[in-house]
């Protein structure tokens, strides 16, 4: 005989079941991975922290427009200013992406519209390999192989346009030398994710207008690239961002000189290129402070690029994004 | 209706010569390191440490070592937390939170290695008044989370639900399920991910030029400057001297046939799992 007193706890201790039943272990497993997981975003908080922690108090000294747009760096007199810095990054980061884009969409389209599929699986190792390749390699390939061709045949050939942006001596080294390595270097990053977003166009509207009598590059230019536009507008994006944190190939052959020229030939400096220099035997808390504001900068910029193109990136496929980029 | 056809096999053609333009410095870069590195190699180059300006000889012994022992110390911080929050993200990540995580994981990919050797260097380098190898390790172990993770995670979703679901059904816990049954079966998987983030990061030089730096000689303390061939790579090649853009060459040829090996690895290990 049970009292009524029993019944209800005991009816109770059933219902807790399903809570009593995820026992420890499973509940330690959830945990730690749980645990795990946070930590993504403890290792990006702590990225910010420390930058800032490093970085901010030299901004802070400084002011951030005045730091940015200061054209003047002199470690001796402690006077930071990231304008040359910046201008370099840009106009490299430009020169690559006018060299590379139209390179990378036509090998993309080439490879999911045009040729056999057999191709795209053979094609899709060199790319991988290129992809594959230390930036360090570039830059020695780049300062012992490209800047001599682009010294001796190339630049005076582009000279002769007279155009401001190709005067002043051929050189080599210098924006146009960091733009090309840089081109090839975001050339698989472009053409993977162009790739990917090009593949998420549905076959009907291929379909559709190949059967309304389109051509092959008229069903592309009507039908394919409407469609596939904000995909490859973020593949884009983040070629950009790879080139504007590129670092070693950048620092091998753009010259390291802080300064701002307008033409391509002349020897300029880059964000990253000058942190890779002088970071290791920076003088003082001052300098460390304002390289490392430069890669706050640097930091921001990019971060804010890769969270825009992924949105992009994901809208284009239109589908429950899982699969990262 | 000529005129359409023309432009129709006119791009055609431009597309497939970018197919071309896109090959040409592949081919141009990985014979020129091929045909220079290779007059360097000889056994010294693998045994001997690095010979002062003006003796011939000396090697990259240290650099190699030096890139293996750094590129260890990051897989012992990075391979499980990389790995783990994959698992987590594949298991438990349907959630806002989840979302959160995977999104930071992407972006966080994106971030220029440069900038984590600045983190590195205020985490490590800072408190520890010195260049050291751990620095360098703890830059490269915060490179290969993110990427870590996203791959993880993809190869964890491959598992048939029916697999995990009749693991449940026979009453083993969740915990044994996801480390004995799904985590087994995309244990291959996740190899491949692990070697191709070896891969990437052996080939990392910007994160460590102010963390592990550089070393002459020998090194195996973890709070010691400490050779990597990459680094090893950017001084003979912006170096003066004939002899060293040489070396500079053979090195590069050491580091492209140590990162082919580990992706190829990877990429055959991935392909017999398929089989």
């Amino acid at each position: 005989m049970q009292s009524a007193s029993e019944v209800v706890t005991r009816t109770r201790a059933v219902e807790q079941t399903p809570a009593a039943r995820a026992n420890l272990p499973d509940r330690a497993w959830a945990a730690v991975l749980t645990v795990l997981g946070l930590a993504v975003l403890a290792v990006a908080a702590m990225i910010i922290a420390e930058l800032l922690r490093v970085g901010g108090p030299a901004l802070k000294h400084t002011g951030v427009i005045a730091f940015v747009g200061n054209s003047v760096w002199d470690v001796t007199r402690d006077v930071y200013g990231a304008l040359p810095f910046i201008y370099g990054t840009l106009v490299t980061s430009g020169v690559a992406l006018v060299l590379a884009l139209p390179v990378s969409i036509g090998l993309a389209l080439f490879l999911t519209e045009m040729a056999p599929a057999r191709m795209r699986s053979i094609v899709s190792f060199p790319i991988a390999l290129l992809a594959g390749i230390p930036s360090v390699v570039y830059g020695l390939w780049g300062l012992f192989v490209l800047v001599p061709i682009l010294r001796n045949p190339i630049e005076p050939l582009l000279a002769r346009t007279h155009l401001p942006i190709f005067t002043g001596a051929p050189i080599g080294l210098g924006y146009l030398a960091a733009g090309v390595v840089m081109a090839i270097m975001i050339l698989p990053t472009i053409t993977s994710i162009a790739i990917e977003v090009l593949q998420t166009v549905p076959g009907a509207l291929r379909e559709a207008a190949l059967a309304l009598g389109a051509t092959r590059w008229e069903a592309i230019r009507i039908a394919v690239l409407p469609y596939a536009r904000a995909g490859i507008v973020g593949a884009t994006m983040l070629g950009l961002g790879r080139a504007l944190g590129e670092t070693m190939a950048v620092t091998m052959v753009i010259g390291n000189s802080p300064t701002i020229r307008a033409s391509l030939f002349a020897p300029g400096y880059s964000l990253p290129a000058v942190i890779a220099n002088e970071f290791a035997e920076a003088s003082g808390d001052m300098q460390t402070g304002a390289l490392a504001a430069l890669g706050l900068l640097l930091f921001a910029v990019t971060v804010l690029l890769n969270i825009a193109a992924r949105v992009l990136v994901r809208m284009s496929r239109r589908g429950p994004a899982r699969v990262a980029a | 209706m000529s005129l359409r056809r023309f432009t129709n096999g006119f791009m055609t053609a431009l597309c497939a010569l970018a197919l071309l333009v896109a090959l040409v410095p592949l081919v141009s870069l990985l014979w020129l390191v091929v045909s220079h590195g290779v007059k360097g190699l000889s056994l010294d180059f693998f045994t001997a440490i690095p010979a002062p300006v003006g003796e011939t000889g000396g090697g990259v012994a240290n650099a190699i070592a030096g890139t293996l022992y750094i590129v260890g110390i990051a897989c012992a911080f990075g391979v499980p937390l990389g790995v783990g929050a994959g698992v987590y993200l594949a298991e438990r990540g349907d959630s806002p939170l989840g979302d959160a995580i995977r999104f930071t994981a992407e972006v966080l990919s994106g971030v220029p290695s440069i900038v984590v050797g600045i983190v590195a260097y205020a985490l490590v380098v800072l408190p520890m008044r010195r260049f050291s190898a751990l620095a360098g390790g703890a830059a490269l172990a915060v490179l290969m989370v993110p990427t870590l993770a996203r791959s993880t995670e993809e190869l964890v979703r491959l598992v048939p639900r029916s697999l995990r679901e009749a693991s449940l059904a026979l009453g083993v816990p969740e915990w044994r399920t996801s480390l004995r049954v799904v985590l087994r079966t995309a244990l291959g998987g996740i190899m491949t991910a692990i070697l191709l983030a070896v891969a990437r990061a052996a080939g990392e030089t910007a994160p460590l030029l102010f963390t592990s730096l550089n070393n002459q000689y020998w090194n195996w303390r973890v709070d010691q400057p400490t050779a990597s061939l990459t680094v090893q790579i950017f001084n003979y090649a912006v170096s003066p001297y004939q002899d060293w853009h040489d070396k500079a060459w053979s090195a590069a040829l050491v580091l492209l046939l140590l990162v082919g090996t580990l992706s190829l690895a990877g990429r055959l290990l991935s392909r017999s799992r398929v089989r």
